[in-house]
């Protein structure tokens, strides 16, 4: 290369530089200002018509065809789904998605953040004909409903539960120990989740009472470092951390898990494909989540997303998704369709149980410093999160 | 008629006014030619990491999940303070190391036999080995390893049918050492290859002819020629052992830089200014290598 050479290809390249870096810096600037549109005060009186698309970011085996394809038929609301593998990730998708994805199926440790955070817009429930048949404590539930506002529409609920393989494991378990037990080192896995730390807790409300747990997911910091000390010795004897339930699905098909922290939809799956897997909710009882549809403050589809709503909370389709998930549906008029489809199935899934049983879960919700009880020396969701990457290491 | 002539009585046509201009002013050549390229990389690369280097020393509002535009040095304080932080880098560094010394081992004989031994047809062969592993895709591969290595997968099948124990390395450190080195062996192999085949035949029969044995001439002729070859080739095995979280999060148990960083981004916080800060030290560490690589002439083998 020659000098006068080198001195223009210096110069270009400069050139290009400052030019790239006045766009960068502009690019920056434009994207700091994008503060959410938030509250749109006056909700809708009547759904109008669709916009032929919905886009959903939901739970694994939430968007399944038996119950998407009919509605796309029906409403003509093309609807594409992402997966999330936790609530966390649904926050992250709601709040960097921007007018992307129009709703979230977000569990109760995602929703007030999302609602927090202006990500979701209030619904309005007249618009719900199934709205009134929903059992009562998921009407107007505090981890949707704030200030009176419905912040989406109650979906499902259910228990986390304990997944193990039949042939394996021997005799049958009944407490959380099991998953803790260096009986089963390289066979346990658990959902690659901060709020796993609640299940520590959980477990040790009951087996170290002289901590004083009250609640799994209002910890001082000693019951916290309890839980997460819990959680550092049973480290080594997980065979992996799932991300989505398929993965956990996988682990246990391959024979690479016999034991581990689930969901009632693994259990179904595997079963389906003759793996010999049961589930049962252990005697310490279990944490769980309760779902609500939310609607993004950026929808570009609000007519299918309500029209998506309606659809979802209409008892045949609780019925399916409660089936296939192995959930609880909110629709109390679901129970004899579910015993249509599979019989038993309505008691199976404690879709007839008494409020007592739902009041029995621990239902997920966001940590907070607030204790609950006037104090504010609990350990925050950013505190949890810290710890769950020092306990995976 | 002189050439001069000729020119002076044809009309400048707009064509040959641009290619004269080409001519006469070699960086109007030189721009025209690189421009799009560089652009797109400027745009595309250098603003991406002027833009990451940025954001982290900004933050974020764990209530609102918004990033704060205020300076401060928060995020490479926590990774300096978190020992965790620490461990995830060294692990990560060290697997790109082992990485990188297995593909070395294994490609260099290989690409030997290539460039030096295979006659043309053996070598098209050989070539179109190495080279199809790439036309699919490489979440297939990965998770084909996965089906492989599992506890009731393809290799206990066999190991069972030898009479041999099980092996149980599926979701450990050494399924994603044996992924990531299967993964990226290409990689390796071409850039030996490059190296090796550029040796001419006569040196070594100069140095043959001054009485070298085999192990001699290797050591002092081939190995310091092929030598570039290598270091471009563990370029490529070590940065991206380093980049990657996809392989780790499917076959392995444990964490990499580039699982915290994903995690960071997408599931986990959201919190970018903190992955921007994390992903700081592969680019630290790749930037050290970068600059030892082009001491040993690795550029020239590329």
């Amino acid at each position: 290369m020659n000098d006068a050479l080198k001195r223009g290809l210096g110069a270009g390249v400069l050139a290009i530089l400052a030019v790239t870096l006045a766009f960068a810096a502009a690019g920056c600037g434009g994207s700091s200002d994008n503060e959410s549109s938030g509250d749109k005060s006056s909700l809708p009186t009547s759904i109008g018509t669709g916009e032929g698309k919905l886009s959903l970011v939901a739970w694994e085996g939430y968007t399944q065809p038996e119950w998407v394809k009919p509605f796309e038929k029906q409403t003509g609301c093309m609807v594409t789904s992402k997966y999330a593998g936790s609530s966390d990730e649904m926050v992250t998708l709601m709040r960097n998605g921007g007018d992307q994805y129009d709703m979230v199926s977000a569990s109760g440790d995602a929703s007030l953040r999302l609602i927090e955070g202006k990500n979701v817009q209030p619904m309005n429930p007249a618009l719900i004909p199934d709205y009134p048949n929903f059992i009562e404590a998921l009407k107007s539930p505090p981890h949707n409903t704030v200030d009176g506002k419905h912040y989406g529409i109650s979906l499902q609920w259910g228990p986390n539960t304990l997944l193990y393989n039949t042939e394996k494991v021997t005799p049958a378990p009944t407490s959380w120990e099991s998953i803790y037990d260096p009986k089963y080192k390289g066979g346990i896995t658990i959902p690659d989740n901060a709020i796993q730390i609640a299940d520590a807790a959980l477990y040790l409300s009951k087996t170290k009472p002289d901590l004083g747990i009250e609640d799994p997911y209002e910890l001082t910091q000693d019951q916290f470092d309890a839980a997460v000390n819990l959680l550092k010795q049973q480290r080594p004897l997980l065979k992996k951390h799932w991300v989505l339930a398929s993965d956990e699905i996988d682990l246990f098909k391959n024979g690479d898990a016999v034991i581990g922290a689930s969901w009632p939809y693994q259990t179904n799956t595997l079963a389906a494909d003759k793996v010999p897997v049961k589930d049962l909710i252990p005697s310490e009882g279990a944490t769980g989540w309760a779902d609500t549809w939310m609607l993004s403050s950026k929808s570009k589809h609000p007519n299918c997303a309500y029209m998506w709503t309606k659809w979802v909370s209409t008892p045949k389709v609780q019925a399916q998704q409660a089936i296939y998930f192995g959930e609880t549906p909110a629709n109390t008029k679901a129970c004899p369709i579910m015993d249509q489809l599979s019989p038993g199935s309505c008691k199976q899934y404690h879709a007839d149980a008494p409020a007592s049983y739902f009041d029995s879960i621990k239902f997920w919700k966001t940590p907070s410093a607030d204790c609950g009880n006037g104090d504010d020396n609990c350990m925050d969701y950013n505190r949890w999160q810290q710890a769950w990457t020092e306990i995976k290491g | 008629m002189s050439v001069d002539a000729a020119r002076a009585g044809r009309r400048p046509t707009a064509r040959r006014r641009v290619s004269a201009a080409f001519w006469r002013r070699p960086w109007l050549r030189a721009t025209a030619l690189l421009g799009p390229a560089a652009g797109a990389f400027l745009f595309v690369y250098v603003a991406a990491l002027g833009v990451l280097l940025l954001s982290a020393f900004w933050a974020l509002d764990p209530f609102t999940g918004q990033i704060v535009h205020t300076w401060s040095l928060d995020n490479f304080r926590i990774l300096w303070e978190e020992h965790t932080y620490w461990r995830i880098a060294g692990r990560t560094i060290g697997l790109a190391a082992a990485v990188t010394v297995t593909d070395v081992l294994l490609a260099f004989p290989f690409a030997y036999y290539m460039a030096r031994i295979a006659g043309p047809r053996t070598r098209t062969l050989l070539f179109v080995l190495v080279l199809m592993p790439l036309w699919s895709s490489y979440l297939a591969r990965v998770y084909s390893w996965r089906l492989i290595l599992s506890k009731d997968g393809a290799l206990n099948w066999w190991l069972g049918r030898l009479g041999l124990p099980d092996q149980n390395i599926a979701y450990t450190n050494w399924a994603v050492w044996i992924v990531f080195s299967y993964i990226w062996l290409p990689f390796m192999i071409l850039p030996v290859y490059a190296a090796l085949e550029r040796i001419p035949d006569s040196f070594i029969e100069a140095s043959r002819d001054l009485g070298a044995k085999n192990w001699t001439t290797f050591k002092r002729v081939v190995l310091p020629l092929a030598l570039p070859g290598v270091i471009a080739g563990s370029i490529f095995t070590f940065s991206l052992t380093l980049g990657d979280y996809i392989a780790p999060s499917l076959v392995g148990n444990t964490q990499f830089i580039g699982n915290v960083i994903y995690r960071n981004v997408l599931g986990l916080t959201n919190n970018i200014p903190f992955a921007a800060a994390y992903a700081m030290v592969p680019l630290a560490v790749m930037a050290l290598y970068l600059v030892f690589a082009r001491r040993a002439g690795a550029f020239e083998s590329l």
